[in-house]
């Protein structure tokens, strides 16, 4: 008995241990952000309470001088044409994949098997040069085309949702005189709603906290998105600790509002996501 | 919740059946159909192929030249990149950078596969625990370097936590090689336990409960479930993130590059083909390295599928 009581206690203790370690780096940026600058030249150490735990004037500083407005507005623009150019990619790559026999079948999927193990990081520079000579260099477009063209996890993910759709629902709309055009766009994709969820939380936070590929391809300040323009308040903000923790929390605020109203469907799709 | 309940409801009416049975079709309904197929693939096509296959035959074709990346001319310098790489050993030192990634992973998979376990049966609060586990993983890149930046800062979190205990460091967390890779791996298990602890608790889901009743009355304790039953249930996701935890470990950028910018030692192997690449016009000498290091992740996968047979991959 006495046994069962110690591994239940050290079970809990872990836990708060964890809990701790988590969300104490994150506890003492939202405290730093509310201090003021005088609060942070005495040097009361990291831990100390802010004077008035209602001081924004920090958070407006970030947002203004730090252009966060056009940064949203930029990650905003390519989230939504990258999201949907992947989801449309995705399921009409799985739907020909899944339900047409054609020559060269096998070599398709192979290209496609292929690429998951080539790590996008490692062919940058020469996806860099490439980019570069179609003329989409520093421009929105580098990013969107970039992550439509790569997202090799979402066409699994649409894949094992289409050959889970039974056949007969085809043939039924092709003896109705449906094409296959008309069959995908009025049967699959309507049924695919559960994976596109999936596809559009994992490939939206994958899009909204990417920081290498923005920074790569959109040095100019007004394309700065939400990662590249926080990452230019190391510049201007150098000690500034309660603008620099002000900009990281406006950065994380959207992701915890995203992920608390949506708990259920983002650990989902991480999984399906993930193992694929 | 309710999202899901919706779309289930909003199945296409049934469709009307048909008992007239299709003729052969004519010659050129069998033309457009074999052309069919291809008419959905041609966007993904053309993007796989320009995004993903196109830079794999540049950089192998630019990493035995000379290529400075801007100027008209290049000249074949055969395996020269190669050799420059293998013996000019400060560009080899980034590899025992990764080492510090790798022992974080392993301590991550070990933290990940505990709490996945222990969450997996009842516990009170389980889903605040499993929401704070995972959170990190979730959130931006560069918020978390500026987070864990002013948490290594002197005077910073870290400091004020361990004077709480009363015990003062005049230590600078990230000002030697050693304690500043130790650092940065610890905010890599920070940001990425989350996500095997999310892959490990869906695996863990998928084994079916009854078995854990079973053992349960055999007199099978918490340890024996989790070495007889969960342990060979989740084998596939194990293998999985363990070779995710290799070529992860292999192309760590962000987090370093955000923090002290690749200074006192914590330099990592992408970190110097990105400034080999732009910042010393060396393309083609980046080209060799990115060669090399796509090389050992599919050296490193191969040899993961071959002591771990996948027999999941069935996309055919």
């Amino acid at each position: 008995m006495t046994r069962r009581v110690v591994a239940r206690t050290f079970v809990y203790l872990s836990l708060v241990l964890a809990t701790v370690v988590v969300l104490l780096p994150l506890g003492v940026i939202v405290l730093t952000s509310l201090k003021t600058e005088r609060e942070m030249a005495d040097d009361s150490g990291a831990l100390s309470l802010p004077g008035d735990l209602l001081n924004f004037h920090n958070y407006v500083t970030a947002f203004q001088d730090g252009e966060m407005l056009s940064a949203f507005a930029n990650t905003a623009i390519i989230l939504v044409f990258a999201v949907s150019g992947t989801v449309l990619i995705g399921s009409m790559t799985a739907y020909a994949i899944d339900r047409f026999t054609f020559r060269f079948r096998k070599l398709v999927i192979a290209l496609f098997l292929v690429a998951t193990l080539v790590p996008g990081v490692t062919t940058q520079v020469a996806t860099f040069r490439l980019v570069n000579s179609f003329g989409m260099f520093d421009t929105l477009w580098a990013p969107i085309a970039l992550y439509m063209g790569t997202d090799i996890v979402s066409i699994y993910i649409f894949l094992q949702f289409v050959r889970s759709i039974p056949m007969s629902l085809d043939e039924s709309a092709r003896l109705d005189g449906a094409n296959a055009f008309t069959i995908y766009r009025k049967i699959i994709f309507p049924l695919l709603k559960p994976a596109i969820a999936t596809v559009v939380i994992v490939k939206g936070i994958t899009v909204y906290n990417d920081f290498y590929i923005p920074f790569l391809y959109m040095p100019s300040e007004d394309l700065g998105v939400i990662s590249t323009s926080l990452f230019r308040f190391k510049g201007p903000f150098a000690a500034h600790w309660e603008t620099i923790s002000a900009g990281a929390v406006l950065v994380i605020l959207p992701t915890l509002i995203a992920f608390l109203s949506l708990q259920r469907f983002i650990y989902n799709g991480f999984m399906k996501g993930a193992t694929r | 919740m309710t999202g899901r309940r919706a779309a289930r409801r909003k199945e296409p009416p049934p469709l009307p059946a048909t008992d007239a049975k299709p003729g052969p079709p004519p010659r050129r309904a069998r033309l457009w159909r074999g052309v069919t197929p291809w008419l959905f693939l041609i966007a993904p096509l053309a993007l796989l192929l320009t995004f993903t296959y196109a830079p794999i035959v540049n950089m192998i074709a630019y990493s035995f030249t000379d290529w400075d990346g801007v100027s008209p001319e290049l000249h074949y310098t055969g395996a020269g990149n190669y050799t420059e790489l293998l013996t000019r050993p400060e560009l080899f030192e980034v590899f025992f950078v990764s080492g510090y990634y790798l022992a974080a992973s392993a301590l991550q998979i070990v933290a990940a596969l505990y709490f996945a376990t222990i969450l997996s049966f009842n516990v009170r609060f389980q889903n605040f625990f499993k929401g704070v586990l995972f959170f990190p993983y979730l959130i931006n890149g560069v918020a978390i370097g500026f987070v864990f930046l002013y948490f290594f800062q002197d005077g910073g979190t870290l400091d004020s936590v361990l004077s709480l205990f009363g015990v003062h460091t005049d230590h600078a967390w990230l000002g030697t090689p050693t304690s500043a890779n130790t650092s940065l791996a610890g905010v890599s298990v920070w940001r990425y336990t989350g996500l095997n602890f999310v892959l490990f608790l869906g695996a863990i889901q998928s084994v079916p409960g009854e078995l854990y009743e079973a053992a349960e009355l055999d007199g099978a304790n918490r340890w024996h479930q989790f070495r007889y039953i969960i342990a060979p249930g989740i084998k596939p996701v194990l293998s999985l993130t363990v070779i995710l935890s290799i070529s992860g470990s292999l192309s760590v950028f962000e987090i370093p590059y955000i923090m002290t910018g690749g200074a006192t030692g914590t330099e990592t192997f992408v970190i110097q083909t990105v400034k080999l690449a732009f910042q010393f016009n060396k393309t083609g000498l980046a080209s060799a390295a990115a060669v090399v290091l796509l090389l050992i992740v599919l050296a490193a996968t191969w040899v993961q599928r071959r002591f771990v047979p996948d027999d999941r991959v069935d996309l055919v």
